[in-house]
C-alpha cells in the first residue's frame, strides 16, 4: 500500500475499485481505509466508525453491483466515505433501509451477511447518510463522519 | 483473565496466536451473523463464532476484536487462516457449542460486550 503521511489527514484522498460478485477479495477496500486512518492518528471511535461503514457498503457492492468505487476524502472537519456502483439499483429504498428486510441469496447468508442490517448500521454509525439510487444503473451512499 | 485462560477454560486449540496468550480479555460477543457483530461488538472482546469463511476474519479487523473462538469443533479454511496470520488475529477453536462456550466463559468472569440491545431490532 502507499505510503500515508501524517500530514495529510486534513487533506487527502483516494479511490479503490471494489469489484462485484467477487467475495474473496471483499472487505480488503475497508481493512486498507482503516489502516490509512489509523497511520492519520485519527481518534479510534472515528476510525472504527469508517472503518464499519465501509465495509458494510463494500459489501453491499460486492453482493448485489457489478462493480463500484469506494472514495475515501478526509479533510479537517469530515471523513467522506463514498460507494458508487453500478448495478441493478434499489427499487425501493425505505423498504430497503429497514432492519431485516433482504434480497440476498444463498452465497451471501453463508458468509453471514444477509440480515438486512447493513444499511440500518450504517445510517447508526454515520453522521451523514445519503443513499440515492437508480434502477438498472446503480447506486450511491454518501456517508460521512465528523471529525468536530 | 488471558487468553490462556480463555484456551484452557474451554479445552480449546491455538491455531494462530501462539504469542498472544498474555492478552487480557473481559469480554465476547457470540453471533453467526456477522451484521450482527458490526452492530454490536465492542473493541477488545472475544468473538464466539461458528462460521470460519475470510468475512469472519475481516469483520474481526474491522472491530478490532481480541480474537476469534471457534465454536462446535470449527476450524477456518485456509484462506481464512492465511487472512487471520496476515493481519494479526488469534483463533482458537473449541468443540463445546455455542451455548456451552459462553457459558463456561461466563461462569469464569467473562461477560457480555453489551447485556441487551436498546430497541428490538437493536436501532433506533
Ligand atoms: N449497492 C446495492 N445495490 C443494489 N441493491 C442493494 C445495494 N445495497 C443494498 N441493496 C439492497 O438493499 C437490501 C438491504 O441491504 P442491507 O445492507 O441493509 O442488508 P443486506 O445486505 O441484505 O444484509 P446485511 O447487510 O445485514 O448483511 C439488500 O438485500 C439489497 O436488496
Ligand atoms: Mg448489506
Amino acid at each position: 500500500m502507499h505510503p500515508v503521511d501524517i500530514t495529510e489527514k486534513n487533506n487527502y484522498q483516494r479511490s479503490f475499485y471494489v469489484e462485484g460478485g467477487n467475495f474473496t477479495y471483499a472487505g480488503i477496500v475497508s481493512t486498507s481505509i482503516k489502516s490509512i486512518l489509523k497511520k492519520m492518528d485519527l481518534p479510534v471511535d472515528l476510525v472504527r466508525k469508517s472503518a464499519i461503514v465501509s465495509y458494510e457498503s463494500e459489501i453491499n457492492i460486492v453482493s448485489y453491483a457489478k462493480k463500484g468505487v469506494i472514495k475515501l476524502t478526509i479533510d479537517s472537519r469530515t471523513i467522506q466515505i463514498e460507494a458508487i456502483d453500478e448495478g441493478p439499483g434499489i427499487p425501493d429504498i425505505e423498504l430497503a433501509m429497514q432492519a431485516g428486510y433482504s434480497t440476498a441469496d444463498q452465497r451471501i447468508r453463508e458468509m453471514g451477511f444477509g440480515a438486512g442490517m447493513g444499511l440500518s448500521n450504517i445510517k447508526r454509525y454515520a453522521d451523514v447518510f445519503d443513499l440515492t439510487s437508480e434502477v438498472g444503473k446503480g447506486t450511491y451512499l454518501k456517508m460521512i463522519i465528523n471529525r468536530i | 483473565m488471558k487468553l490462556r485462560e480463555v484456551k484452557e477454560i474451554l479445552d480449546a486449540e491455538v491455531i494462530i496466536g501462539d504469542d498472544k496468550l498474555d492478552m487480557e480479555v473481559k469480554t465476547a460477543f457470540g453471533a453467526d451473523l456477522m451484521s450482527d457483530v458490526l452492530a454490536f461488538a465492542k473493541a477488545g472482546g472475544l468473538l464466539l463464532t461458528g462460521l470460519t469463511n475470510e468475512q469472519v476474519i475481516r469483520t474481526a479487523d474491522i472491530l478490532d476484536i481480541a480474537a476469534i473462538i471457534m465454536v462446535r469443533g470449527k476450524r477456518p479454511t485456509a484462506e481464512s487462516m492465511a487472512l487471520a496470520r496476515d493481519l494479526d488475529i488469534p483463533i482458537l477453536t473449541t468443540k463445546y457449542i455455542l451455548f456451552e462456550t459462553a457459558g463456561r466463559l461466563y461462569t469464569k468472569g467473562i461477560v457480555g460486550c453489551l447485556d441487551k440491545v436498546d430497541a428490538p431490532s437493536g436501532h433506533n
